[in-house]
């Protein structure tokens, strides 16, 4: 372990520089004769575009040319595609339609990008925009998923004649239904999870770079996986060959999902360079950001939970609706489908389950994977189930957990995953202990005392992470693999570069990555750079999303690092004429065990470039390349308990404690892993509390910037109370099972549990505003 | 932002003038709506008059019971004020709430009434004191000031140049911040002053600031929170936005009204 090692709160090596100013963004980053684009987008939900006029703007100071989708077309520019295939239970493809990155005969949503203007300025470009004349036939629009399915609605796709995308399901239906007839008691709740803006701190943004004489882009852009954007722009949107194309996604400023997709934006720039011969930038400013960011959540679901008199689970049944928006964006068809319905187990052993789900075009932006990505979703519905139960059932919440925990493992769930390793009930008992649960019924009648009302909510969650065996999620649709790759690259003085297929958006990678490698050799994690984020640097790989760098990133570096020690192991016994067998590393050398012959760690790097003296038939250089595909997902775990308490004259909710216990197998920076949980759990709070997306009838986005779009603050979050109850992950090398997503699954339905119980009213939503707890307080006497 | 050409005002002469010659300019004092709405371009002045570097227009000064806060003092100063606190501390309380430090430190008390946005917390804790707001060429009572949502009695060209109050026997000011902007989704100002029971309701208005008569009634007879439990509010004259509707706000002019009297010293 050791002080810079696996375990330890080493300092974020990145931090000087975020925190000084010097991070280096994509907005940053110019280049010469750089110009600015402005992108003209539709005012309207739904509309056909009668025609295009860009002549005043063409026209107007400064401005180099104005394109639209039409040129666009013509050049050969592909459409977006969503890259996981979801069959229907009848067996037909989902229904994907046409998303061209420069709308040319329809909109679908307001935001949906119509032409590019690209000027001297910024001003100038948007002067230009505000005069390019567009002759729309509104369309009449609808917003929300249940709508759309209706008799009559709009249809929003020729490819889909009633907004219905795919008709999926997983699971036994006939068996689920005979247990739910034979139960003794069946709990039935209709769950909202609210649609979402993913607000990442740096808006996003690209800088498209054509070099004519090369005939070689380079595509600055926001991403956290810039191979995946470089093999679909190649592949899918025809932008360029691989081999002419370098993407750099630099240092990126949160991403929560919304950048893992490749936007219009990205393609258009790209394509516009090469138009008008000057290098391309874009940046979103933030009304934009909410107008055309990928949001999250937004599912409709009915669900029923069978139970055996001996209050065990004996089935459960969902039908859940989920809305895609205007367009299938990269992997929303996962979401709501294998990142969702395979995690309905929960912590339960439930013998029977089904789920349906019907995904639904609408009017509004594309929906796709925010920190989470349906194990939210899923936990939701589940926990806020749960909790119904207990009430309905009359016992303790706790309880009715207990009884019904999965307790050996490995264990083979009704929907696909087959859990590794956990221990459900330590992380309960860690988080009721440290919650006093004991003791909320004595704090509850002070509360009643001062009058407030009190409630206490827990949450037992299961998250899927590290996606994940690349054959698994092939045979279900997934049009990649989902391995990583590293490769450690020892220089002649022994200093190390690790270039990884991950990507760093605010994870810490540069720290933890290192500590890897420090702690496995005994050097100092200064000597050690991590290298990510550009493809012409780094070898393929598959980026940063599902808390997969420590489970799938790290492992493949691990495997990297055990080649580089072998062949590190060779030299050294040849050098020190000593048996391969008994070389150890520690602190930096390389020794013979049980002598005190040693070699420092450089002069075997410096060995393997100079070459005067290699075993026999050895190749110079000591640097090692691996693929890491994972045996299985990793599963975290926890137990999350809020206790609240709530001003009945105005409706607000002070969040008085939260406990989080966690089960993320081995931890690498403890520190960091404490960060992430608090920024999920912020998150949690605020999807619980605070946010929500919200379009008015004619599909005009209402909360467009944070005048209305609530996002949590400081001041609306607790001191957080964490523990963990580590079971190390048998399924890579590290034992690690990740912690990225964990606080934004468990917590809402912690606070939605603790709010209802403070309320006596289960037909609360999220987020629960004052508005809405002062109206359901009256409602319920 | 559309193009604009900037003037630093050396006096409250100067700045009127400047604005006479340009038909399409404005007074900018802190910028906190003009430059945001600008940035969106839902404001396009062709001049700026920056009121800031007046040195005139600065400062608080606290004469007996006599209050007068120059109308470019930004909050931060109010809310620090030490004089104005021993004789108004409601005053400051409110204006250390406007917004963030940021906010605070660069709106002004002749900016935000002048703009009286119907969420603003100044335009409340003016007419529940009953303050006179001069301007460059006349006084006007608070009551007469505020007209409606961003609508003020002043005249084209005409330039806030400071506001007055008698300070009251004591005061009080309780707000419910907007979920997402922070600004008063609902708040109200209590005053007992020399002239009478004052009760200022901000944030919830769908005409902007009012008063609320049948809580100064009932607060004249018996300066308590129980006086007010009773008082009706007529819901059908409140805004109703995503985050509060009408009935909601009406409970929370009361509520509010009762903290604001609990608060008032």
């Amino acid at each position: 372990m050791g002080v810079e090692g696996i375990g330890a709160r080493v300092t974020r090596k990145e931090d000087k520089r975020f925190l000084t100013g010097k991070g280096r963004y994509t907005d940053d980053m110019t280049a010469p004769g750089m110009r600015y684009a402005y992108f003209v987008r539709s005012p309207h939900a739904h509309a056909k575009i009668r025609s295009i006029d860009v002549s005043a703007a063409k026209a107007m100071s400064g401005v180099i040319d104005v394109l639209d989708g039409r040129q666009l077309l013509a050049d050969g520019i592909g459409n977006l595609i969503c890259g996981w295939m979801i069959h229907s239970k009848d067996g037909s493809p989902m229904k994907m339609g046409a998303w061209r990155p420069l709308a040319a005969d329809t909109v679908r949503y307001v935001g949906d990008a119509i032409a590019i203007v690209v000027a001297d300025t910024l001003g100038e470009a948007r002067d230009a925009a505000e005069a390019v004349v567009i002759d729309y036939d509104v369309l009449p629009a609808v917003t929300e998923a249940v709508d759309a399915l209706k008799a009559g609605a709009p249809q929003i796709h020729p490819e889909s004649s009633d907004n219905l995308i795919f008709d999926w399901q997983i699971g036994e239906p006939d068996a689920t239904d005979q247990a739910i007839a034979a139960a003794a008691h069946v709990t039935e709740i209709e769950i909202h999870n609210n649609r979402l803006s993913p607000n990442p701190m740096e808006p996003r943004a690209t800088l498209g770079i054509y070099d004519g004489a090369e005939d070689h882009y380079t595509c600055y852009t926001t991403s956290q996986n810039p191979h995946v954007a470089r093999l679909v722009m190649s592949a899918f949107y025809n932008v360029a060959p691989e081999n002419k194309l370098r993407v750099i996604a630099p240092d990126v400023g949160g991403g929560f999902g919304s950048k893992i997709y490749i936007y219009p934006e990205e393609i258009v720039c790209l394509w516009a360079s090469k138009k008008t011969g000057v290098p391309v930038k874009w940046t979103s400013d933030r009304t934009e950001a909410f107008l055309t960011d990928a949001h999250g959540r937004d599912h409709v679901s009915k669900v029923k939970m069978a139970f055996d008199a001996d209050h065990r689970i004996t089935a459960l049944k969902v039908d859940t609706i989920a809305n895609l928006g205007a367009y299938m964006s990269l992997f929303s068809s996962a979401v709501p489908t294998y990142l969702y319905a395979t995690l309905l187990s929960g912590q339960y052993a439930i013998p029977a389950i089904h789920a349906n789900v019907r995904t639904v075009y609408t009017n509004t932006v594309p929906v796709d994977a925010y920190r989470g990505a349906g194990r939210p979703e899923a936990t939701y519905l589940l926990e806020r189930t749960m909790e119904t139960a207990a009430r309905e059932l009359g016992i303790s919440p706790a309880e009715l957990r207990r009884k019904n925990f999965i307790r050996t493992f490995p264990y083979q769930t009704p929907v696909i995953m087959n859990y590794d390793a956990g221990d459900y009930e330590a992380s309960l008992n860690a988080a009721m202990q440290a919650a006093d649960w004991a003791g909320f019924e004595a704090r509850k009648a002070t509360s009643e005392a001062n009058g407030k009302k009190r409630g206490i909510g827990m949450s037992c969650y299961i998250e899927a992470c590290g996606i994940a065996p690349s054959a698994a999620v092939g045979s279900l649709g997934a049009g990649v693999g989902l391995w990583e790759s590293a490769e450690v690259r020892v220089n002649a003085v022994g200093t190390i570069e690790v270039l990884t297929g991950s990507h760093s958006h605010g994870q810490g990678h540069e720290t933890t990555f290192a500590q890897l490698v420090a702690g496995r050799l005994g050097v100092p994690i200064d000597s050690i750079n991590i290298v990510h984020g550009d493809t012409d640097k780094v070898q393929m790989g598959m980026g940063t999303y599902g808390s997969r760098s420590g489970a799938v990133g790290m492992s493949a570096v691990v495997k990297a690092l055990d080649k580089v020690e072998a062949k590190a192991k060779k030299i050294a016994a040849h050098l020190m004429e000593a048996d391969e067998q008994d070389i150890v590393i520690e602190n930096g050398e390389l020794k013979v065990a049980g002598t005190d012959k040693a070699l420092p760690w450089f002069q075997v790097a410096l060995a393997s470039y100079t070459a005067h003296n290699l075993p026999a038939g050895m190749e110079p250089g000591l640097k090692e390349t691996a693929f890491y595909d994972p045996a299985n997902f990793t599963f975290p775990a926890g137990c999350y308990i809020a206790e609240v308490e709530i001003d009945p004259d105005t409706g607000e909710t002070d969040i008085i404690q939260f406990v989080a216990a966690d089960d993320f197998g081995n931890i690498i920076n403890p520190m960091i892993v404490e960060g992430q949980v608090h920024g999920g759990i912020a998150q949690g709070i605020g999807q619980a509390l605070l946010e929500s997306v919200h379009y008015d009838a004619n599909g005009q986005l209402l909360t467009a910037s944070f005048m209305d779009y609530a996002m949590p603050r400081a001041d609306d979050l607790p001191s957080f109370n964490l523990s963990h109850q580590n079971t190390p992950c048998p399924s890579n090398p590290l034992g690690i099972k990740g912690c990225g997503e964990a606080g934004a699954i468990g917590s809402p339905p912690a606070l939605m549990n603790a709010i209802t119980d403070a309320i006596g009213n289960n037909g609360l939503t999220m987020p629960a505003t004052p508005m809405k707890v002062w109206q359901a307080l009256h409602a319920a006497h | 932002m559309y193009a604009t050409s900037y003037h630093r005002a050396s006096s409250v002469e100067d700045a009127v003038k400047t604005k006479a010659t340009h038909d399409e300019g404005k007074y900018l004092s802190g910028g906190m709506t003009l430059i945001a709405t600008m940035k969106q371009r839902l404001a396009a002045p062709s001049d700026l008059i920056d009121l800031r570097h007046i040195p005139a227009l600065r400062g608080i000064k606290v004469e007996g019971r006599k209050v007068t806060i120059g109308a470019a003092t930004p909050h931060a100063d109010v809310a620090a004020s030490r004089e104005l606190k021993a004789v108004c501390p409601a005053l400051c309380q409110l204006a250390g709430h406007i917004g963030d430090p940021h906010v605070r430190h660069m709106g002004t008390i002749g900016g935000s009434i002048a703009n009286n946005d119907p969420a603003a917390d100044y335009p409340a804790g003016l007419l529940g004191l009953g303050a006179t707001i001069v301007t460059d060429r006349r006084s006007l009572v608070a009551d007469e000031f505020f007209i409606g949502l961003f609508e003020t009695a002043l005249e084209e060209g005409e330039m806030v140049t400071a506001v007055t109050f008698d300070a009251p026997e004591k005061a009080g000011y309780a707000k419910f911040n907007n979920p997402a902007s922070r600004f008063a989704m609902t708040g109200v100002f209590v005053a007992k002053t020399a002239g009478g029971v004052r009760v200022a309701v901000t944030g919830a208005g769908s005409d902007g600031v009012f008063r609320q008569a049948g809580m100064e009634q009932a607060l004249a007879g018996n300066w308590s929170a129980d006086a007010i439990a009773n008082v009706a509010v007529d819901a059908s004259k409140l805004m109703s936005d995503l985050h509060a509707n009408a009935e909601y706000r009406a409970n929370l002019v009361k509520v509010m009204a009762k903290r604001a009297v609990v608060s008032a010293c």
